[in-house]
């Protein structure tokens, strides 16, 4: 009993110690490229997971330029979070430079892809070579890509997937049901009448989805340059279709766009958010505001087709 | 007559239609009429790269107007045009005092406003791309945008005619007027601030391209034309203007982007320069025999 005495001591102050661990645990760090992906990682991870969104509110992912910050960020990761698609062109450089090893999840991953549709030039055809990543603007492909995180962050952390489980289908009851209630507002106007133009060609999956014509002022990228020939063939289409939901994207430049609007003889409606979340005290600080947001803004403007 | 109807329907039937393309060549116009003569004063000065150096040198000022007032155009250009002044006038007072050329000194000073531009937009937090924000297209000329050009265009013009006889001997002889007595310093630190002005006011409203484009590329043809300076200048402002056409004419027949196409379009004025003109390639080969006689 004697000779065994020191070796329960040490195990009883092992055993002590793990379970305040277990109790005191740190939160799973997980870096999500940008705001919007942040925000349903957080909602899955609730307080399991601390998430940092790489690309801010209202910071725009396609001129994005990573900071030293952002590579240490990375580095301490434990997951890194990302869309997919071609959105992310610096993600591959970032992990990279920060030697993160871990899992990188495509958080896309089994959607239903499109092509991002390129705005006809001449006689040229149409390209169809390259995906839209722009996909979070379809509320059914975020169940994909919740029950992706879901998945991931259960694999990374077993002891809590329950957890993950339980808040990632509350998230899709909710996504559910803002879906459903879009598809209902959308049904009171005819397909005809369902027609939009914003500046920046990013609601392909939500045109999709809900049958809205989203025509564009521009390309698909934010500085694909238009020709007169564009801009003169888009005022005769807004005139001859009798278009009056126009819209400007939350970041892209304006100027074009309200002389189109000015000329063809229709009102501006405010900003869509497309890529990002706005801050804390904006309309749009999370997906599903987000979504709503946009979803009752088209709603004001289509109103006056 | 039919025939001749149609041909003056495809020459201006675009700008009957649209307010966006007169807008756009009454844009280009104006810029015709100041800033090509400013690039033949430059070019002069052997500083003909100037217009691109100073794109980039306006950072810090258009990240200080984002700063302080947010993201309202006017406050961007205003910042901008201090921060092109300072550059300037700093790169003309190292010029002056030491042993380096203009051209050197502002190499040295744009890059140095370059990269505090971009510490303070990244210190700000913000990744939006303010010169891209800044930087205008030319289909999108407003008309608060088309006061400003033509403002910017007729003060130009009115001040070149004021200042040409010091403009001139600032640049061919600039220690016979400080010999003589005048103020080469305040001539110089004028003209560059009208320069920079005009390209201000034209990257706002149509883009770094087209200013830079049709500040320098008119000027520099003009070049292989004439001898005297008047002619030069006359030469540059008309072949900027045909440019500024050609290129919205084909920008809406052919569907192109229309700064850069505006600028091909100075560019084949150019090479059309380089062959044919009097001081051009063709002439002087068939000028060779007699010399050799």
């Amino acid at each position: 009993m004697k000779l065994l005495r020191p070796f329960l001591l040490a195990a009883a102050i092992l055993l002590s110690q793990l379970a305040g661990a277990a109790t005191v645990q740190p939160r799973l760090s997980v870096v999500a490229s940008f705001s919007i992906l942040g925000d349903i990682v957080a909602n899955v991870g609730g307080d399991r997971v601390a998430v940092v969104s790489l690309v801010g509110p209202d910071q725009d992912a396609h001129v994005f330029q990573p900071a030293p910050d952002h590579i240490k960020t990375v580095a301490r990761a434990k997951l890194v979070v990302v869309n997919g698609l071609g959105f992310e062109g610096w993600m591959e450089r970032v992990v990279q430079a920060a030697g993160y090893r871990g899992e990188i999840v495509v958080a896309s991953k089994g959607i239903a892809v499109r092509d991002r549709v390129e705005q006809e030039h001449g006689g040229e055809a149409e390209h169809h070579d390259k995906n839209d990543p722009h996909a979070w603007q379809n509320p059914a492909n975020i169940v994909v890509y919740t029950r992706n995180i879901i998945a991931a962050l259960s694999r990374l952390d077993p002891a809590s997937a329950a957890l993950y489980q339980r808040n990632g289908d509350a998230y899709i009851a909710k996504l559910n049901a803002l879906d459903n209630w879009a598809m209902q507002q959308f049904a009171q106007f005819p397909d005809a009448k369902r027609k939009v133009i914003t500046s920046h060609d990013a609601f392909e999956y939500f045109g999709a989805h809900y049958h809205v014509q989203f025509l564009a002022a521009q390309g698909v990228s934010t500085d694909s340059e238009p020709s007169a020939r564009d801009v003169a063939d888009l005022i005769r289409q807004i005139r001859r279709e009798k278009i009056r939901a126009i819209f400007m994207e939350n970041m892209s430049n304006p100027k074009l766009l309200q002389q189109i609007s000015q000329e063809a003889g229709v009102t501006l409606g405010v900003k869509l958010y497309a890529d990002a979340l706005s801050q804390a005290d904006g309309p749009a600080p999370t997906y599903l505001r987000l979504m709503r947001y946009n979803i009752e803004q088209i709603l004001v403007q289509l109103k006056l087709n | 007559m039919m025939l001749l109807h149609e041909v003056l329907q495809w020459l201006i039937g675009p700008f009957q239609e649209f307010s966006f393309m007169r807008r756009a060549l009454v844009a280009t116009l104006a810029l015709s009429l100041s800033s090509a003569p400013l690039g033949v004063l430059l070019t002069l000065r052997r500083m003909s790269l100037f217009g691109d150096a100073l794109s980039h040198a306006v950072l810090p000022g258009v990240a200080a107007g984002f700063i302080f007032f947010g993201l309202s155009l006017p406050a961007l250009s205003i910042g901008g045009f201090i921060a092109g002044v300072i550059v300037v006038t700093l790169a003309g007072l190292v010029s002056r005092h030491t042993e380096l050329k203009e051209d050197a000194s502002l190499a040295a000073v744009y890059v140095v406003a370059l990269a505090l531009g971009v510490i303070l937009i990244s210190g700000h937090g913000t990744q939006l791309d303010l010169l891209h924000i800044l930087f205008g297209n030319v289909l999108g000329v407003d008309t608060q945008g088309l006061l400003l050009v033509a403002g910017v265009s007729s003060l130009s013009v009115v001040l070149m005619a004021a200042l040409y006889r010091g403009l001139l001997l600032e640049s061919f002889d600039p220690s016979f007027l400080a010999s003589s007595g005048g103020r080469g310093t305040l001539y110089q630190q004028l003209f560059l601030m009208l320069v920079v002005m005009n390209l201000v006011a034209s990257f706002q409203t149509l883009g770094t391209l087209m200013a830079v484009g049709l500040m320098m590329l008119p000027a520099v043809s003009s070049r292989l034309w004439h001898d005297s300076l008047p002619a030069q200048l006359l030469n540059s402002s008309v072949q900027a203007a045909l440019a500024g056409y050609a290129g919205l004419m084909f920008s809406y027949y052919a569907s192109v982007p229309s700064g850069p196409v505006i600028i091909v379009c100075a560019g084949g004025l150019y090479f059309l320069s380089l062959m044919f003109a009097p001081r051009g390639w063709l002439p002087r080969l068939l000028r060779r025999p007699h010399l050799r006689a």
